[in-house]
C-alpha cells in the first residue's frame, strides 16, 4: 500500500482547531445557542419598540434588587466554576468536588430564587397570557388599575423562563460531573468534562447578564 | 485525552463490534454508515408520503370536486364520497410542503450524505460524537411520528400553510385547526433538534478529524457543501425554534407575540420564519451542488473547473443567504425602502450560483462523459436548476413580484428548484453512492429509464406552472373555477395534474430498482466508477471504523486525466512516484497547499 | 390550454411599467436560458465518452471566472437599479397623488368590504356608505384604497391592474392605482386565509366619471333610507 519512506511517518489527524473534539463541540453548539436567545430577545426588542406602552420603568413590577442579588450569586457561581477547573488541572481532585459544589448549590440557587419570584410576580397579576394579564405592581394591594401590558409579560416569562431552564439543565450536568469527579473520573491529564461544563456555565451566566440588563434595568 | 485513532484503537474498534448484538448494530447503531441507511429509509419513506399527499392535491385541481378513484378510504372529516373538502385542501397543501422540507429533504441530503460522506471522504474512522449521531437520528422518526398523528386528531391536520403565517396559525379560531396546529410546532420543535445536533457533529468532525494531507483545499466539494449547509442549519434552526416556541405559546395559553387583539405583531412572525426559511432553503440545495460536482468530475474523468471558485461560491452564497429574507416579504406592508435593499441583495445572490452553474459547464466542457445514470442526474439537476435560478430573477424585481407573488409562478419556481434541483441532486447522489452504501451496483437499464420518464414527466408537470402564474393563478387555492378569469386554466391544471401522477408512478422504477438491487444488483467492488476520493478507497460497504489504518492524502481530490499517471484517475492517497534525484517527494503530514489543488 | 408567457392585459397605469419590466426579464433570462442549456446539450454530445479519447487535464481559467462573475453582476445590478423608480412610484406613501379617491377595504374571512366617504367627503360620518365584494372607481383618476383586515392576512389582488397588498390585522396600508378603461375587473384574495380562501372573488367596476357618479348617488339613496 504505501511506501516505506511513508510507512515511518505518524498518522496524526490534520491540527484542525487544535481543541479536542469535545471542547470544540461545545463551542459550535453554544453558537446555536446564541441563534436561540437571539430570536427570542429580537422578538422582544421588535415588540417592545412597536408598543413601547406595554412596559413600565424599569422596578415598578418586576424586582430588581431582588435579581440583582440573584445576578451577583450567578456570577459568584461563575468563579466557583472557574476555580473548580484551575483546582482540576493542578489534580486537586478534592478541590475539583468542593468548587463543583459551590456552583452546583448556587446555581440551584438561583434557579430557587427565579421561582420564587415567578409566584411573587403571578400573584400581582402579571402574568403572560392576554386575558390573565392584570399587572398592579410591586407591593401594591391587589385591586388597582394594571400596568404595562400582556406583551411585558410574555416577553418576560419566556426569555428568563428558557433561560431558567437552560440554567437547570446546567445544574443538572453539574451534578452528574459531581458524580463523576468522586468516582475519580478526572485527573491532572484529563478533566475535558469539567472544561466544557465550564463552558457551558459561563454561556448562561453571560446571557443572564445580558438578559438582566435589558429585562429588569432598561 | 486526544482522539486519534491508531491502528490499535482501529482493531479494539472492531473487535468491539462483534460483540454488539442486533439492536446495537441496526437499531441503535451510533456507526455513521448504518445511521445513513436509517436516514436513508425514513427520508425515502416521509418522500413517498409527500408524493402521495401531492397526487391529492393534484386530484383537486385536475378534476375539481370529482370523487377521487378509491377515495373513498378517506375519514368524511377530510374527503366524505372522495371529493376532497376545501379545509381537508389547505392542510394537504401545508402537510406536503412540511412533510417534503422537513422531513424528506433534510434528511435525505443532510441526514444520509452528510452521515455517509463526511467521514470517509476525510478519512476519520467516524463522526467526533457517534451517540450523539445516533440521538440525531432518532428524533426525525419521533418528530415525524407527531406530524403524522396530527392528521388524525380532531380539527385535522395543520392548513396555514407550511409558512404558517399569524394570525392564521395563531389561534384556532381561525381555521378550527386547534391540535393539529400545536402538533405541527411541537414537532418541528423537537425536529430542530435533530437538525442541530447533526450539524455539531459535521462542524466538528471536519475541522478536527481530517487525515494527514487533507488541508482545506483538498477537501471534496461533496464534504465541503455538507460542511457549509451544518453551519447554516446551525444558525438557522434555533431561529425557527425561537419562533414555533413563540407561536405555540399563543396557540395555547393565550399569550399575543403575533396576534393584534393583544398588539402583537402578525409581520414580526414572517420576519422570524424567513430569516430562518431564507438560509433552509440554501440547505436545501448546497448539499445537491456537493453531489453533483462530485459526479460530474468523476464521470467526465475531469478536474472540477474552477474548485477554488467553487469553495468561494459555497461560502457567499452562505453569508449572502442570511440578508436576503425579505424578499418573501415584498408584498407585505413592510417598509418600501427596506424593500429595496432586499431587491439588491437578491440579485446578488444569484452570482454564485450562476459561477457554479458555469464551472460545472466547465467541467463537462472537452470531458470524457460516462453516460451513467449519476450522470444523468447530475446534469439535469443542473439544467433544472438553471431555470429555477431565472425564475427566481423576476421574483427577485420587488415590482414584478407584485403580479407574480403568491402565483404559480412562485410554485413552479420552488420546484424547479427542489425537485427539479434538490430531487435530482438526491438521485445522483443514491445512484453513485449506493455501491458504497450496500455492496451492490444499481441496475442500469432500469436507472437510465427512471432517470429519461422522470425527467421528461417532471417538465411537462412543472413547466406549465410558470404560465399558470402569468395568467394571475394563485397559490393554495381548493377551485380555481371561483374565479371567472381563471377558468380558462382548467385544461393546463388537468393538463399538469396528469403529468404529475405520471411522474409519481414512475418512482415506482426507481423504488423496485433500490429495493432489488439490495440482493441481485452486480457486487460492486471496492471503486467502480474509478473515483478519486478515499471513500472508494475502502471497501463496499466499509468495515466498521472505515480504515485499517488512517490515510495519508497526497493531493486534491480532482486529479481525473492527470499526465502524471496512465489511468485517468489518481487517488488522493495514492503516494506519489519516488523521483529519481532521491525520494524527497514524500510529504509531511501537514504539506502546504499545491497550486493547482 | 394555456402556456403562454404572455401578460394579460393590463388596465392600470403603472401596469406597462411593470409589464415592460417583465419582458426585459423575459427577454434577458430567456436568451440565457437558450444560451445555456444549448450549450449543455452540445457538450453533453459533443464530449461524450469514445475510445481513445481522453478528458482534458485543465483545472479552470481565472478569466473565465472573473468573466462570467462581472457580467451576471452588471446585469443583476442593472435589473435592480431599473426596479427601484417603479417601486418607489407604486409603494412610496408619499408618492400618493394628494386628489386620489379615497376608499377603505376591510378584508376579513371571507368577504371585502369598502366603504365609501359618502357626498361629505368624511369617513366616520352617517353618510358612510358600505360595498360588499364590489368597489366601483372612477376611470382615470388615482384611486387610493386604505387596507385593513379584521382577522387574518389577507392579500388585496387585482391581477388586471398589477395590484396586490397584502392586508395585515393591526396594520393599515395604502395601496394606489389608477384605471385606464372602464369595465368589470377581477378582486382576488391572494394569501391563505382560511377555508373560505377561494371564495373570496370580488369585482371591480371602472365607471366613467357621470357613471361612478350616478352609482354614489344611489348607494347613497340606499344608506339613507336604511
Amino acid at each position: 500500500m504505501s511506501n516505506a519512506a511513508v510507512a515511518t511517518m505518524e498518522r496524526k489527524p490534520m491540527p484542525g482547531m487544535k481543541v479536542y473534539n469535545k471542547k470544540l463541540g461545545m463551542w459550535v453548539f453554544l453558537l446555536s445557542e446564541v441563534m436561540f436567545f437571539t430570536s427570542l430577545i429580537g422578538s422582544y426588542i421588535i415588540l417592545r419598540f412597536a408598543h413601547p406602552e406595554h412596559w413600565t420603568d424599569p422596578g415598578v413590577v418586576l424586582n430588581v434588587p431582588l435579581t440583582a442579588t440573584n445576578t451577583f450569586l450567578l456570577i459568584c457561581s461563575s468563579v466557583t466554576m472557574v476555580k473548580a477547573f484551575a483546582a482540576i488541572q493542578q489534580g486537586d481532585v478534592t478541590g475539583l468536588k468542593r468548587w463543583l459544589l459551590a456552583t452546583i448549590v448556587i446555581g440551584a440557587g438561583f434557579v430557587g430564587i427565579q421561582m420564587v419570584e415567578y409566584v411573587a410576580l403571578s400573584g400581582e397579576g402579571f402574568l403572560p397570557a392576554l386575558d390573565a394579564y392584570h399587572a398592579v405592581g410591586r407591593g401594591n394591594p391587589h385591586e388597582g388599575p394594571s400596568l404595562g401590558g400582556p406583551l411585558y409579560g410574555a416577553t418576560f416569562y419566556v426569555m428568563t423562563g428558557f433561560h431558567g431552564a437552560h440554567v437547570s439543565i446546567g445544574v443538572l450536568c453539574l451534578i452528574f460531573v459531581y458524580i463523576q469527579a468522586v468516582r475519580g473520573k478526572y485527573t491532572l491529564a484529563d478533566h475535558e468534562g469539567v472544561e466544557i461544563i465550564g463552558l457551558y456555565w459561563h454561556f448562561v451566566d453571560l446571557v443572564w447578564i445580558i438578559l438582566f440588563t435589558i429585562v429588569y434595568l432598561i | 485525552m486526544s482522539t486519534t485513532t491508531t491502528s490499535e484503537a482501529h482493531t479494539a474498534h472492531a473487535e468491539e463490534h462483534h460483540e454488539l448484538g442486533f439492536i446495537r448494530t441496526y437499531i441503535f447503531s451510533t456507526d455513521h454508515k448504518m445511521i445513513a441507511r436509517q436516514f436513508l429509509f425514513t427520508g425515502l419513506l416521509f418522500l413517498l408520503l409527500g408524493g402521495a399527499l401531492a397526487v391529492l392535491i393534484r386530484w383537486q385541481l385536475g378534476f375539481p370536486g370529482q370523487p377521487l378513484p378509491g377515495g373513498g378510504i378517506l375519514p368524511e372529516t377530510m374527503a366524505p364520497g372522495g371529493i376532497i373538502l376545501p379545509e381537508f385542501y389547505n392542510s394537504l397543501v401545508t402537510m406536503h410542503a412540511t412533510f417534503m422540507v422537513f422531513f424528506a429533504l433534510m434528511p435525505l441530503m443532510a441526514g444520509v450524505f452528510g452521515n455517509l460522506l463526511i467521514p470517509l471522504q476525510i478519512g476519520a474512522d467516524d463522526m467526533a460524537f457517534p451517540r450523539l449521531n445516533m440521538a440525531s437520528f432518532w428524533i426525525t422518526p419521533v418528530a415525524g411520528f407527531m406530524m403524522l398523528a396530527s392528521f388524525f386528531v380532531e380539527g385535522g391536520a395543520a392548513g396555514a400553510g407550511w409558512t404558517s403565517y399569524a394570525p392564521l396559525s395563531a389561534s384556532g379560531e381561525w381555521t378550527g385547526v386547534y391540535l393539529g396546529q400545536q402538533l405541527w410546532l411541537a414537532s418541528l420543535i423537537v425536529l430542530g433538534f435533530s437538525s442541530i445536533t447533526g450539524a455539531i457533529n459535521y462542524v466538528s468532525t471536519v475541522i478536527n478529524m481530517r487525515a494527514p494531507g487533507m488541508t482545506w483545499f483538498r477537501i471534496p466539494l461533496a464534504t465541503w457543501s455538507l460542511f457549509i449547509t451544518a453551519w447554516l442549519l446551525l444558525l438557522a434552526i434555533p431561529i425557527l425554534t425561537g419562533g414555533l416556541i413563540l407561536l405555540l405559546l399563543d396557540q395555547t395559553i393565550g399569550t399575543a407575540f403575533f396576534r393584534p387583539e393583544g398588539s402583537g405583531e402578525p409581520l414580526l412572525w414572517q420576519h422570524i420564519f424567513w430569516f430562518f426559511g431564507h438560509p433552509e432553503v440554501y440547505i436545501l440545495i448546497l448539499p445537491a451542488m456537493g453531489f453533483v460536482s462530485e459526479v460530474i468530475a468523476c464521470r467526465s474523468r475531469k478536474p472540477i473547473f474552477g474548485y477554488h471558485s467553487m469553495v468561494v461560491a459555497l461560502v457567499s452564497i452562505a453569508f449572502l443567504g442570511w440578508v436576503v429574507w425579505g424578499h418573501h416579504m415584498f408584498q407585505s406592508g413592510m417598509n418600501p425602502l427596506l424593500g429595496m435593499t432586499f431587491v439588491v441583495t437578491t440579485v446578488v445572490i444569484a452570482v454564485p450560483s450562476a459561477i457554479k452553474t458555469f464551472n460545472w459547464m466547465g467541467t463537462l466542457w472537452r470531458g470524457d462523459i460516462h453516460y451513467d445514470t449519476p450522470l444523468l442526474h447530475a446534469v439535469s439537476f443542473v439544467a433544472l436548476f438553471i431555470i429555477g435560478g431565472l425564475s427566481g430573477i423576476f421574483m427577485a424585481s420587488a415590482p414584478v413580484d407584485i403580479y407574480i407573488h403568491d402565483t404559480y409562478f412562485i410554485v413552479a419556481h420552488l420546484h424547479y428548484v427542489l425537485v427539479g434541483g434538490s430531487l435530482f441532486g438526491i438521485f445522483a447522489g443514491i445512484t453513485f453512492w449506493y455501491p458504497k452504501m450496500f455492496g451492490r451496483m444499481m441496475n442500469e437499464g432500469l436507472g437510465k429509464v427512471h432517470w429519461a420518464l422522470s425527467f421528461v414527466f417532471y417538465n411537462l408537470a412543472f413547466f406549465p406552472m410558470h404560465n399558470l402564474g402569468v395568467q394571475g393563478m394563485m397559490r393554495r387555492i381548493y377551485d380555481p373555477n371561483q374565479y371567472e378569469y381563471l377558468q380558462s386554466l382548467q385544461p393546463t391544471n388537468t393538463f399538469i395534474s396528469i403529468n404529475v401522477f405520471i411522474f409519481a408512478a414512475v418512482q415506482v422504477i426507481f423504488a423496485f430498482n433500490f429495493l432489488w438491487s439490495l440482493k441481485k444488483g452486480k457486487v460492486a467492488g471496492n471503486n467502480p466508477w474509478k473515483s478519486n476520493t478515499l471513500l472508494w478507497t475502502t471497501p463496499s460497504p466499509p468495515p466498521h471504523g472505515n480504515f485499517p489504518e488512517m490515510p495519508i492524502v497526497y493531493r486534491g481530490p480532482y486529479e481525473y486525466s492527470s499526465p502524471e499517471v496512465e489511468e485517468d484517475y489518481y487517488p488522493q492517497d495514492r503516494p506519489p512516484p519516488q523521483s529519481s534525484s532521491g525520494g524527497h517527494t514524500v510529504e509531511a503530514p501537514n504539506p502546504e497547499p499545491v497550486p493547482g489543488d | 390550454m394555456n402556456f403562454s408567457w404572455l401578460l394579460p392585459e393590463t388596465v392600470s397605469t403603472f401596469g406597462p411599467a411593470l409589464d415592460d419590466l417583465y419582458y426585459v426579464i423575459l427577454w434577458i433570462t430567456g436568451i440565457v436560458f437558450f444560451a445555456t442549456e444549448i450549450t449543455l446539450v452540445v457538450f453533453m454530445v459533443k464530449y461524450r465518452h469514445r475510445e481513445g479519447r481522453k478528458a482534458e487535464y485543465i483545472h479552470g481559467s481565472n478569466k473565465a471566472e472573473v468573466i462570467w462573475t462581472v457580467i451576471p453582476f452588471v446585469i443583476v445590478m442593472g435589473l435592480a437599479f431599473y426596479s427601484k423608480a417603479l417601486w418607489d412610484e407604486i409603494r412610496d406613501p408619499d408618492r400618493i397623488p394628494p386628489d386620489s379617491f379615497p376608499i377603505n377595504v376591510m378584508a376579513s374571512q371571507f368577504e371585502w368590504n369598502a366603504t365609501y366617504a359618502g357626498a361629505d367627503g368624511q369617513f366616520g360620518t352617517s353618510d358612510d356608505f358600505v360595498s360588499r365584494n364590489l368597489l366601483h372607481i372612477p376611470v382615470d383618476r388615482p384611486v387610493v384604497v386604505y387596507l385593513e383586515a379584521e382577522d387574518v392576512i389577507h392579500s388585496f389582488f387585482l391581477p388586471d391592474f398589477r395590484v396586490k397588498q397584502d392586508a395585515v390585522p393591526g396594520m393599515m396600508t395604502p395601496v394606489w392605482f389608477q384605471a385606464t378603461r372602464t369595465g368589470e375587473f377581477t378582486l382576488a384574495c391572494a394569501e391563505l386565509c382560511g377555508l373560505g380562501h377561494y371564495t373570496m372573488d370580488g369585482r371591480v367596476v371602472v365607471d366613467s366619471e357621470a357613471d361612478f357618479q350616478s352609482w354614489l348617488d344611489s348607494q347613497q339613496a340606499e344608506e339613507d333610507s336604511d
